[in-house]
Formats: structure tokens, C-alpha cells, sequence
């Protein structure tokens, strides 16, 4: 019997000999970004106001020139759980920028300045007018970019994730491809012309020039402005802007499991007391009308 | 056996009503007096769990669809709207997205204890199959509805199942167009797969009646696999059933609020968030994990339409298990080499979903190999096989002398105890 248990286990272990030579091999070739510390991380993280506000800047000063952000209206800006300017700064961000409207009473389409319930205005009119900008590059949309970019994370660490809560990998990756570039590339890398290299860029050929630089974005609060910086700040922006609810989730979760441990105890000692007799004296119980039961 | 109780009304208007319609005297003997099992475990509480598990999809659906509109060109962005413009919206959608996660770990345990304690053998043959219905409803129903979205994983999904028809000789093709209703996966597609959605879930409900209505009429099995005989084997459903699945259906909770609230992306994959291109396949297509040990079926087969007969087979296979299993004693705790295959068996579904995940090359294709023959010649031949030679253990003569046992302090004089846990 035992003998029998550990030809099936051996069986089950030689199955996946292959797979661990396979796993190793594939780990090699790819390039893990850091893991960094972000504000909103773990249970109880939530967004930090400032560096939304430092973030919104970066994307708005360098960003915002290739890349849309056509999910989000002004008035998102100034939710609570955002980066929370205050009314009269939104509406002023917004007014700074010119959107389409129309068509008015000639039937002609005009702008004017922004309003709250405005969305982001486009960079370009359409994917093709972008492509024919950009040299055939289309710089994808950033309403939901930090949850659409992962990091493979592989057996085992993707069970240990589920209980640390690791859900940042999309600004990890965000952050290390904005200070992935390498100028020039490493040798015997041949690039395809009007790619840059970049270390965690999949295939490390990637289209978009490097577009942060040190002291590009002046930062008035006295926080460093460099390319590290800038991309940490514009990275929890950008998960901002694809999880704006996560501060409102966080809290009501922490609410969600008070209560349910709650509930849970008492229905734990309620069942316990009920199933006493059952478990400990049965000869207590009340007799119970007979049943017919299948022989 | 539901014949063993009388309700009796209480109130005039209850008097009436039960005249007319005895739906309180049905409840009443099926939910209340009805008479369980004394010793069954926690695994026994996930049926409850589904049934809550349901109800949550169902609401949180029904107000989903209330704001999500069907269309290749705007479904995409009614999902984020939801997410971003509707009260709670994003808890109503995380909710309902890993609701689907939870409802399938919560249908393997119970598909699990089934084959662990023989549940499916005489009489619960029929039980059984309406089980494997339900199985197959759930598959259905939760593939259409990660295809609503419409990122670039419900897409491509959409196209690689769908396409898993054009594999029948003859008439895969014209069947595929007539599923797409067009050349390609495309709108179409997309609103049938909505209405569907939709739909499916009532036909569930439809199943779920019958599923309890057969349990009612057989009974539940138990650890032992002994049925009662006597009072002393059983407990009144309410309190006892029902306290323990409440008491349960609250850790079960916990679990599910974890992930809702903490990790709500963490099974998802993170491609669906880029809206579906038809232009632009994803490196790797991934279904989601509860369908993982299926795909490795799948692609571990090198012909494409036997791939898709194994696929399918491996879930039908599981409705013939009242007659692929040939041995008279049902729980495994007294078949001591049916436990320690069957364990296996569930160590290569495990391992199977591993492999699904993974790129199919390599040394992945070879371990996919290796454990999809173990899935079939577990079920075709060690089973039949298993019952007309293993030897098993004695069983109890009763529930209440194996709980009775069970309960003896150690050393002291009682038959050994064969019904205790191994």
C-alpha cells in the first residue's frame, strides 16, 4: 500500500521535472522591476493627496502630450480619495485646457474652454492621426494603463501574493519602464530603427522616446525632482486613475471584516451551543417523531 | 421519508393558507424537521454556500446589467463607468466578478466531497447527474460573462472556445459562423452571449430545485457512507444544519471579502483591461483559473478535435461515475486505496491548472501529458478496476455507533475503530 503511495507520488513529482527546467529557463530572460513602496499598498494603504497632485502634474506637463486619458472628467480631480484639489483649482485646471463642443446653431463644432463635467481632452484626433505624429506608434490610453500592465510573477511567489496583498505591479512596471532606458544598448543588441531600448520593455524594443529627464517638472514642495521621482509620483497617479475607488474600498473592506468576524464568532458559538446535547449528551435530547429510513 | 412530520399551523390566516397552498408545511418539512445526517463534516455545508453564492450573483448581476450595455464599441467603457460613476458600482462589479471565482471553489469542494465520500452511488445516481448539469451551466454561464467586458482576454477567449466547434468533421465551420452569427467573433457575438448570460442563471435555479428535490427524496450521504437507520443517527435540519452552514457560510464570507476588498484584480488578468482588438493577439490566452485544468486537456492532445473530445469528456466522464466506480462501499475513509488514488487524482487537476496557465511548449506540453493520461485511466480504468479487488476496511453498523466511537477516549476498550478518520 505505502509502496503503492510513493510510485504515485514519484509519478506526480517526475511529471513536473520538466516544468521546473522550463520555469527556470524562462526566468532568465526577463527583467523583474523592483518592488517599490507605495502609499496604497496593503490593507490599509490609501492614496497619498500630494504625490496624486505631484503625479497629475508630470502627466499633465509631459504625459498628456502622446497619451489620452479619456475615462476621466475634470471633476474626477476633485473626488475625495483623488488627488482633492479644491473646487475653484479644478475648475481652473479645467478652463486651462480647450475642448470640442458643439455643434452649435450654425451646426459648426467649436472650442471653448474646459468645464468640470468635461472629460480629458484627446492629444490627437484619432489612433491614425496619432500613428502618423508618432512614426507609427500608438501611445495607449492611461485611464486604466496601471491595471493593464503586469509582472509575471510565477510559482510560487503568485500564491504568496494572495496573502501579502502584492497588487502593484502595474506601477512597478510603470515606474521601471520610465527608468529602464539605456542609451546605448547594451552590446550585441541590434535596435529596429525608432525603437529605444529599454531594460523592461518586453522584447526591450520600445517606441516611445525616454520622456523624463532630472529637473524636467518643477516640483514647488520641495520634493526631488528627478526621473526616479517624477515616475514613482505620475506611476501612483496613474493607479489612481484606474482604481479611483480603491480609498473608499479599502475602508469599507476594514468595516466589511470587523463585521464579519464578528458575525462570524457568534454564529460559531451559537452552532456550538446548539450541537452541545448532540455531541456531549445525547440522552437529553427530546425524542423526535419517528422517520421510515431506507433499510 | 418526508412523510415523518406534520406541520401544524398555528394562526388562523396560516390555517387557511395551508388549505390552499402548503407551501409553509412543504418548507416545514423539508428545511426544519427534515432529518440530516448527525455526522457530517464541514465539507457537507457547501451546497448552502452555492445556493448563497447564487443569490449574490444573481443581485449583484441584475443591478450590473441594469448599467452595462451590450455593444462591441461602448461595453468596454459602460464596465469602467461602472466602476467609476455608479454608487458602489465598482463593489457590485468586484462582487460579481470574483463571486464567479468563489462559486467554482466552492462547487469543486463540494464536487470533491461528493467523489471523496461516494455521494454519487446508489441511490444518488440521478442527484449526481443533475450535479454534473449545474457543473456544466456554471462553465457556460461564467465563460459568457468574462466575455462582457470585452478587454482583450474576453475577446480572444470568445474566439479560441468558440472556435473549439470548427473541430467537428463536416459541419464545425458553418457551426461556428451560426455561434458568432457573422465571420468572426463581433457584435453579435457579443449581445447573444449577453442574453445568455442572463438567462442561463434561471435555468441554474431551474436545476437547483431539481438537485434538492432529488437529495430530499434520497437523503444525504455522510462520512460513513452508512445511511441512518434510526433517530439516533440523525439531527432535525433546523437548528443543527442550519447553524453549522450559517456558521460556515461566514468564513466562507471572509475568504470571499479578502479578495473582493484587497485583491479584487489578483485572478483576473491584468490584458483585460486593455479593450478588445480583433487586430492584435495577446502573447498568451488564458482562460480564467477555474477553467485551467480543462485547457490543459485540451492542449495537452496534439489532434485538435480529440483535444476538444477530451476536453468535453472529462467533464462527462464525471457523469458516469455511478457506474465507472464498481465497489459497494461509497466513503473513501474505508477504502483505503480508492483514497489514496483519488487524492492523487485531485493532486493532478491541481497540477493540471498549473499547466493550463503556462505557455504550451516544452517540457509544459510533456507534464500536461502525463497527467491528462492519469485523469482518463484514473476514471476508466482504476476505478472499475478498484472495486472488484480492493480490500476494504469493515464498516459501521450504524452512524451513531461510528460518532459513538469516535468519542472514547483513547486506550479504552471498544471494537477498533475502523470508522475514524484515517
Amino acid at each position: 500500500m505505502n509502496a503503492r503511495r510513493s510510485i504515485a507520488l514519484a509519478l506526480a513529482f517526475a511529471a513536473f521535472l520538466p516544468v521546473l527546467g522550463t520555469r527556470i529557463a524562462a526566468a532568465q530572460e526577463q527583467e523583474i522591476p523592483p518592488k517599490l513602496h507605495w502609499s496604497f499598498a496593503g490593507p490599509f494603504g490609501l492614496y497619498d493627496t500630494e504625490q496624486l497632485q505631484r503625479g497629475f502634474k508630470v502627466y499633465r506637463e509631459v504625459c498628456s502630450t502622446c497619451h489620452s486619458l479619456k475615462l476621466l472628467a475634470f471633476r474626477n480631480l476633485a473626488d475625495p480619495g483623488g488627488p482633492s484639489f479644491t473646487e475653484a483649482q479644478t475648475a481652473a485646471i479645467a478652463a486651462s485646457f480647450q475642448v470640442t463642443d458643439g455643434p452649435n446653431d450654425k451646426g459648426e463644432m467649436f472650442q471653448r474652454p474646459g468645464k468640470l463635467a468635461d472629460r480629458f481632452p484627446l492629444p490627437f484626433p484619432n489612433d491614425q492621426a496619432a500613428r502618423a505624429a508618432l512614426g507609427g506608434a500608438l501611445p495607449p490610453d492611461m485611464s486604466v494603463l496601471a491595471k493593464a500592465r503586469s509582472v509575471e510573477r510565477g510559482f510560487p511567489w503568485f500564491i504568496f501574493d494572495a496573502f501579502t496583498q502584492y497588487q502593484e505591479d502595474g506601477p512597478d512596471y510603470i515606474h521601471a519602464i520610465l527608468n529602464g532606458y539605456e542609451d546605448p544598448p547594451p552590446a550585441g543588441f541590434t535596435l529596429p530603427p525608432g525603437a529605444q531600448y529599454n531594460k523592461y520593455f518586453p522584447g526591450h524594443a520600445i517606441g516611445m522616446p525616454k520622456p523624463l529627464s532630472d529637473g524636467q517638472v518643477e516640483y514647488t514642495d520641495g520634493t526631488p525632482a528627478t526621473v526616479d521621482q517624477y515616475g514613482r509620483d505620475v506611476s501612483a497617479f496613474l493607479m489612481w486613475a484606474a482604481e479611483p475607488t480603491l480609498d473608499a474600498r479599502k475602508r469599507l473592506g476594514f468595516q466589511v471584516f470587523v463585521f464579519l468576524i464578528v458575525l462570524t464568532g457568534l454564529l460559531y458559538f451559537t452552532k456550538k451551543r446548539i450541537w452541545h446535547k448532540v455531541k456531549h449528551h445525547p440522552e437529553l435530547l427530546e425524542p423526535r417523531p419517528p422517520t421510515e429510513y431506507r433499510s | 421519508m418526508s412523510e415523518h412530520s406534520i406541520y401544524k399551523p398555528q394562526t388562523a390566516f396560516m390555517r387557511w393558507m395551508e388549505r390552499r397552498l402548503p407551501i409553509a408545511g412543504l418548507v416545514y418539512s423539508s428545511f426544519v424537521v427534515y432529518p440530516t445526517p448527525r455526522n457530517l463534516n464541514y465539507w457537507w455545508t457547501f451546497g448552502g454556500i452555492l445556493t448563497f453564492m447564487l443569490g449574490v450573483q444573481m443581485i449583484t448581476g441584475i443591478v450590473l446589467a441594469m448599467h452595462y450595455t451590450p455593444h462591441v464599441d461602448l461595453a468596454f467603457n459602460s464596465v469602467e463607468s461602472i466602476m467609476r460613476d455608479v454608487n458602489y458600482g465598482w463593489l457590485l462589479r468586484y462582487l460579481h466578478a470574483n463571486g464567479a471565482a468563489f462559486f467554482f471553489v466552492a462547487v469543486y469542494a463540494h464536487i470533491m466531497r461528493g467523489m471523496y465520500y461516494g455521494s454519487y452511488k446508489e441511490p444518488r445516481e440521478v442527484l449526481w447527474i443533475l450535479g454534473v448539469i449545474l457543473f456544466l451551466l456554471m462553465v457556460v454561464t461564467g465563460f459568457m460573462g468574462y466575455v462582457l467586458p470585452w478587454g482583450q482576454m474576453s475577446f480572444w477567449a470568445a474566439t479560441v472556445i468558440t472556435n473549439l466547434f470548427s473541430a467537428i468533421p463536416g459541419v464545425g465551420d458553418p457551426i461556428v459562423t451560426w455561434l458568432w452569427g457573422g465571420y468572426a467573433v463581433g457584435n453579435p457575438t457579443l449581445n447573444r452571449f449577453y442574453s445568455l448570460h442572463y438567462l442561463l442563471p434561471f435555468v441554474i435555479v431551474g436545476v437547483v430545485v431539481l438537485h434538492i428535490w432529488a437529495l430530499h427524496m434520497v437523503g444525504q450521504n455522510n462520512p460513513t457512507g452508512v445511511e441512518p437507520k434510526t433517530e439516533k443517527d440523525t439531527v432535525a435540519f433546523t437548528p443543527y444544519a442550519t447553524a453549522k452552514d450559517a456558521f460556515f457560510i461566514g468564513v466562507f464570507c471572509l475568504f470571499y471579502a479578502w479578495f473582493v476588498f484587497y485583491i479584487p484584480n489578483y485572478l483576473g488578468h491584468s490584458d483585460n483591461y486593455i479593450p478588445a482588438n480583433p487586430g492584435q493577439t495577446p502573447t498568451h490566452i488564458v482562460p480564467e483559473w477555474y477553467y485551467l485544468p480543462f485547457y490543459a486537456i485540451l492542449r495537452a492532445i496534439p489532434s485538435k478535435l480529440l483535444g476538444v473530445i477530451a476536453l468535453l469528456g472529462s467533464i462527462v466522464l464525471l457523469a458516469f461515475l455511478p457506474w465507472l466506480d464498481t465497489s459497494r462501499v461509497r466513503s473513501a475513509n474505508y477504502r483505503p486505496l480508492y483514497r489514496q488514488f483519488l487524492i492523487v487524482f485531485f493532486l493532478v487537476v491541481v497540477g493540471l491548472g498549473y499547466l493550463g496557465s503556462q505557455p504550451p511548449e516544452g517540457g509544459y506540453v510533456i507534464a500536461a501529458r502525463i497527467l491528462t493520461a492519469y485523469y482518463f485511466i484514473f476514471l476508466l480504468i482504476i476505478l472499475p478496476l478498484l472495486g472488484l479487488f480492493e480490500k476494504t476496511k469493515p464498516l459501521p453498523n450504524s452512524i451513531s455507533e461510528s460518532v459513538l466511537r469516535e468519542g472514547l477516549p483513547a486506550g479504552a476498550s471498544a471494537p477498533p475503530p475502523s470508522g475514524a478518520k484515517v
